[in-house]
């Protein structure tokens, strides 16, 4: 049943995805009611597969790869829908669709789906740490794809040779706010996370979690850091945006790994 | 019930004929009105600009029409038209007018001040009830075919003049105008035209540098900004979010070495440079540095011509549209008389405005 509605949601993601790839085929990217429907009809049924999912493990539903990955889309597509109009209706809102249909076509056809039930009752601050953090990385999501549309944007407009389709994307400089402002949320989410799961004291008990988590704040900390003393420029920050979330992306897939050997 | 268009353009005439035949905004209801009284003629409607004049009017029998059309012209301007004046039945005269509203058939393709002209002119129509459901409805319905046309190609997209694709560039590497500090380098003519196009557009202040300050001065009076002394702007650069350089110098007057230096102290703002002197005042190797976007008259000029490449590669879908709309429309039109109730009412419930 519940992969049942994370099918049907990710079709909803493939409709955006397609009126997405068949507007930059056309040439001609307009806003499309359908479009945003189908994103919004996407994200009740992923809400809906995480209640399920949640009600069946007895915890916030972040026990695997399968479940953080989907619980990333969502994040994503939260954020696609709490940032406004503006957003939604340039080109850059319609590339959230692509990404929440990537992370989940590779949870329901890459990753295993092997749920786990809550062993002791669930421990809120664990569950708000879980949970923040992985709407953090919604938001570095959004972040690397601002970033890399400011860097398609930038090194168009430096060739001179500037493609139709990026008419419809938002100047650079309001690129540079938005890869700049998503990195903040994530940020301060994150910190937010982290310092609930170091209220709690049981996020030490995962000593590779815990690094690898200490390490992404770390990261985008160093980039926030180096950005507001000016020392490095938009298009830095942008190539830092989009190889900061790689690596987060890369190395969640080490993670499992790891964690399916039982070692975290 | 025929649909009859007769009318010049600037395709089919020159500037001297058009404007002999040209209908001044404050005559075309009363032109019009004499249409109207022509043996056959039911409904009439003018536009004139200048780059056009046509007549619309429907008529019962198009010979009819025309000849009505004719008559009119040869007693009005004691000339009869000539091979100059193109005359459309239905229902090339449909697809004609289809085209016009789109820009298809306008000097610069695609442009859109002529949907804005054809508007006026429909206006004034109604307002003197010299046109009634067949000409109201092939009107609204022209006006809905510009939208989707718009809408759904490329047609309108990109500027087609140097300096509107220069305005259009820096707004994609500065994003709002409002937000921007201009600075000019030099005062002459390309200057003043190029300051006047961003101040248009509402930027947030304009520098002009010049040699001879005065003529700086004169310039920055006429476009509300500051003047200030050519030894000195490179100070002032540091806040400048786009640079146009047209000075008559036989050298580069900023170099990457000179722009360097100032980009670092403000990492997180671009710079769009336009440089439109030859001999160029810009060295090209600025496009190089972080932030710094050049564009020469060369590169404008081609993006300018690029545009229009594009929109011409539109023209196939877009007369692929207007088409599917006259067909459309010819049906209607055939039919009207047979569901004359139900035509009239959506005519009328569709505002006669």
């Amino acid at each position: 049943m519940d992969r049942l509605l994370l099918v049907i949601s990710t079709f909803c993601f493939l409709f955006g995805f397609g009126y997405t790839m068949h507007a930059l085929g056309a040439r001609v990217y307009k806003p499309s009611r359908l479009n945003f429907f189908a994103v919004l009809t996407g994200f009740l049924l992923q809400t809906a597969f995480l209640y399920v999912r949640g009600q069946m493990v007895g915890r916030c539903p972040l026990t695997s790869l399968f479940e953080v990955l989907i619980f990333l889309s969502w994040s994503t597509v939260l954020f696609y829908l709490l940032i406004g109009p503006t957003y939604r209706l340039s080109l850059l809102g319609a590339f959230t669709s692509p990404l929440a249909f990537l992370f989940q076509v590779v949870a329901l056809l890459v990753v295993k789906d092997v749920p786990v039930k809550a062993k002791m009752p669930p421990n809120g601050w664990l569950e708000l740490h879980a949970a923040i953090s992985v709407v953090a990385y919604g938001a570095f999501a959004l972040a690397c794809v601002a970033g890399a549309m400011y860097l398609a944007q930038e090194r168009q407009l430096k060739s001179h040779n500037i493609h139709s389709i990026f008419w419809h994307l938002p100047p650079i400089r309001d690129l540079a706010v938005a890869n700049n402002r998503l990195i903040v949320v994530g940020f301060v989410l994150l910190t937010v996370g982290l310092g609930a799961g170091f209220t709690l004291g049981g996020i030490f008990t995962h000593s590779v979690l815990t690094a690898w988590s200490l390490g992404v704040w770390l990261l985008y900390g160093i980039i926030l850091t180096a950005e507001w003393r000016h020392r490095i420029s938009p298009r830095r920050v942008a190539w830092l945006s989009v190889g900061a979330f790689s690596v987060l992306l890369l190395t969640l897939g080490g993670l499992n790994f790891i964690a399916q050997k039982g070692a975290l | 019930m025929e649909i009859l268009c007769l009318g010049l353009s600037h395709h089919t005439a020159t500037v001297d004929l058009r404007e002999k035949f040209a209908v001044r905004e404050t005559e075309v209801t009363a032109v019009a009105s004499q249409l109207l009284a022509a043996p056959g003629v039911s409904e009439a409607l003018v536009v004139s600009t200048c780059n056009r004049v046509e007549f619309y009017v429907a008529a019962e029998d198009a010979p009819q029409g025309f000849s009505a059309v004719n008559e009119f012209l040869a007693t009005r301007l004691a000339e009869p038209p000539g091979e100059a004046f193109f005359r459309h039945p239905t229902p090339a005269a449909i697809r004609h007018l289809f085209r016009v509203v789109c820009g298809l058939d306008s000097m610069v393709l695609g442009e859109t001040e002529i949907l804005g002209q054809v508007k006026k002119a429909y206006a004034a129509a109604t307002e003197g009830r010299t046109t009634a459901k067949h000409l109201n409805k092939l009107f609204q319905r022209a006006f809905n075919v510009a939208k989707d046309v718009r809408t759904n190609t490329n047609i309108t997209r990109g500027s087609v003049s140097v300096g509107s694709a220069a305005v259009e560039l820096a707004e994609m590497a500065c994003g709002k105008l409002s937000r921007c500090h201009v600075m000019i380098l030099g005062a002459g003519e390309t200057a003043e035209l190029t300051a006047g196009a961003l101040a248009a557009r509402g930027v947030r202040s304009i520098f002009v540098a010049n040699r001879s300050y005065d003529r700086a001065a004169a310039l920055a009076e006429k476009m509300k900004g500051k003047a200030i002394h050519f030894d000195e702007w490179i100070r002032e650069i540091h806040d400048v979010d786009i640079l146009v350089g047209s000075t008559s110098a036989p050298h580069h007057v900023l170099t990457a070495a000179e722009l360097a230096p100032v980009m670092r102290t403000r990492p997180d703002r671009n710079l769009f440079c336009i440089d439109l002197a030859v001999p160029r005042d810009i060295e090209p190797a600025v496009n190089k540095i972080d932030g710094v976007f050049l564009y020469n008259i060369d590169e404008l000029q081609n993006r300018a011509e690029q545009n229009m490449a594009d929109r011409r590669q539109e023209l196939v879908v877009c007369e692929q549209m207007i088409e599917r709309h006259a067909m459309e429309f010819g049906e209607w039109l055939a039919g009207g008389w047979t569901q004359a109730g139900v035509h009239y009412s959506e005519v009328v419930s569709g505002g006669q405005g």
